[in-house]
């Protein structure tokens, strides 16, 4: 099935990627390759990642994940949920642009942001992340590769290999594109404690990473206070619009991160409320939160989770 | 002839029966059942009885969240059985360290349950082995799915279990007195900071294997009676945290007593029985 969004119109470099689709719409294998792009800015394009567990006919491809073209090079952000995805990524981006990627930012440890890493890994190619990043993936790494096999399939994971950033960020950098200058920043633990944003100055486009879900429950496995803090932090982040790391490309700032601080404060005063009353870690699993769950997709599948690391990080308080 | 052939017809079927199993299951298949072999290396092939009725134990069928599963142990033996709770032994069967903890018990002691938090890595059944003053091995077991998705065993925050290691604190779950039910169980909590490293991943930089650190040792008294004492691994989650039950004797302390694998001791004391 091929796409072409017409929501925004032309701009040369959605026009090719659309005119390369039908074109290529004849070969069905061609068509498996392709990614759906959307330029959000001019030179900032990404692809929505569908709301979903990842899943062998999903591929992985669940998170969003995007790339931004410089005068001179270009940075991906993101590489997605397994290798297939990613190449299928490289060969979006080498549609849009023949400049070359210069840089692979990876917001966080997640496999679902990073799977894909090795479909860009090539000589002047410079990994970048959190300056945790290289120490979560060696504590969950293997891990990862193993428990994803039953999610993917063997074919999928197979062929999947983790590569570290070589490039790391311990509170922020610039990098520059050519006439265009990437703000990184490393920010506390809140989601995970390796979690970066990627803010493209000249047009305002932030990708968040999974420090903003839309529509998709927000995970926490990093701190929920971290997570509750930062939401009010990132506001004060000059950007116009967001592309979160779930949910829809692309959203109003800071208006997005309004319902996931709705979400984690609600969260935190459950169970608190439920430490307070001497409740046990079994039954924070099944109660707190729920009242939430009506806005939010993948609720049952992560929000007992979040309950069970946000009871555990609370009890310290 | 008849029957060879109606043989030889059955093996090929059988074979291809196998092959199209296996092809309709594209994951690998199950490993082999490891609990026989652990009851050779953690029990030295001892003989146990099914414990149903005698002991109980409690987890999730689907683990929300790989690096904190809720598990309870219950022991509470059933009225007019005059025996005695020596050790309870936790074991995850499919984790790197099986053995997860076992807990001594101390004489009258009267903790009839202990709940924590484990790390579970993979699908597994999970067993509490309890031994009885009289020498008998009972079991029950439960089947717990791992947790999916990016959820991970390993740590969540590790600067902050890093800076506040050793910490220890004690609480007091149930009210002092209820004239009504004296000598009332009372149940504690129990919870330390510390990031219990399994030390099992190469870091990805340096191809080095991180180090261990876990909690080894715990005893917790009252007054100096024992309460209990765990001997535990990397399968008890970062920050080990230990709700139980016990009968009050009395004492108006509770003293903790922790070390970890590099030898570090950590020993705090609460008062308890005051009013709350």
């Amino acid at each position: 099935m091929l796409h072409c969004k017409i929501d925004v119109l032309p701009n040369l470099a959605r026009a090719l990627v659309c005119l390369g689709a039908l074109s290529l719409a004849a070969s069905a294998k061609e068509a498996e390759q392709l990614l759906l792009l959307k330029e959000i800015a001019p030179g900032v394009f990404a692809h929505e990642g569908l709301i979903e567990l990842t899943t062998e006919v999903n591929e992985g491809a669940i998170a969003n994940i995007g790339f931004i073209v410089g005068d001179d090079a270009v940075a991906v952000i993101d590489t997605g949920g397994s290798l297939h995805e990613g190449h299928k990524f490289a060969a979006a981006i080498a549609r849009v642009t023949n400049k070359p990627i210069r840089y692979v930012i990876n917001t966080h440890v997640h496999p679902d942001h990073l799977f894909g890493n090795a479909a860009f890994d090539s000589p002047g190619v410079i990994f970048v992340g959190h300056a945790n990043l290289p120490r979560a993936l060696a504590a969950r790494g293997e891990f990862y590769l193993a428990s994803f096999r039953r999610m993917l399939g063997d074919k999928l994971i197979d062929e999947v290999r983790i590569i570290p950033p070589t490039l790391t960020v311990q509170d922020e950098r610039t990098i520059d594109l050519g006439n265009r200058e990437l703000v990184l920043k490393a920010w506390p633990p809140a989601h995970t404690d390796c979690d970066l944003t990627v803010l493209d100055k000249k047009t305002g486009a932030l990708f968040s990473g999974d420090l903003v879900f839309l529509r998709h429950v927000p995970i926490v496995d990093g701190s929920v206070l971290g997570f509750l803090r930062l939401a009010d932090t990132l506001a004060a982040i000059p950007a116009k619009q967001v592309v979160p790391g779930h949910g829809p490309i692309v959203a109003d700032w800071p208006q997005a991160l309004q319902a996931e601080r709705t979400y984690l404060t609600l969260l935190v005063k459950d169970l608190r409320g439920m430490i307070k009353a001497g409740e046990g870690l079994p039954a924070a699993a099944e109660k707190a939160g729920q009242s939430e769950r009506a806005k939010w997709q993948l609720f049952d599948d992560y929000n007992p989770r979040n309950a069970t690391a946000g009871f555990a990080e609370l009890e310290w308080e | 002839m008849h029957s060879s052939s109606f043989f030889g017809l059955a093996g090929g079927t059988l074979a291809l029966a196998l092959v199209l199993g296996g092809a309709a299951n594209a994951q690998s298949p199950a490993p082999p059942d490891p609990w026989p072999s652990l009851v050779s290396d953690l029990f030295h092939d001892r003989a146990m009885q099914i414990g149903d009725g005698l002991i109980s134990f409690e987890a999730p069928y689907r683990a929300e969240d790989a690096a904190l599963v809720p598990m309870t142990l219950g022991f509470a033996l059933p009225a007019g059985d005059a025996r005695q709770v020596k050790k309870i032994t936790l074991v995850i069967d499919q984790n790197p360290a099986p053995m997860a903890a076992s807990f001594e018990i101390g004489p009258n002691s009267g903790v009839t349950s202990i709940a924590t938090r484990l790390r579970v890595n993979d699908y597994t059944n999970v067993h509490e082995v309890a031994e009885l003053s009289d020498g008998k091995l009972y079991v029950v077991q439960k089947y717990v799915k791992a947790a999916g998705g990016c959820s991970a065993p390993a740590g969540k925050n590790l600067d902050e279990a890093n800076a506040h290691l050793g910490e220890i604190r004690l609480r007091e779950i149930t009210a002092k007195s209820d004239a009504a039910s004296t000598p009332a169980l009372r149940q504690a909590q129990l919870m330390i900071r510390h990031p219990n490293n399994s030390g099992l991943q190469m870091d990805q930089v340096s191809h080095l294997y991180i180090p261990a650190r876990y909690i080894e040792s715990l005893k917790v008294f009252q007054g100096d009676d024992l309460v209990f004492a765990m001997e535990g691994g990397i399968s008890i989650s970062e920050d080990p945290n230990f709700r139980f039950t016990y009968k009050p004797n009395g004492a108006k302390v509770m003293r903790i007593e922790a070390r970890d694998s590099g030898g570090k001791q950590f020993k705090s004391e609460w008062p308890i029985g005051g009013e709350m």
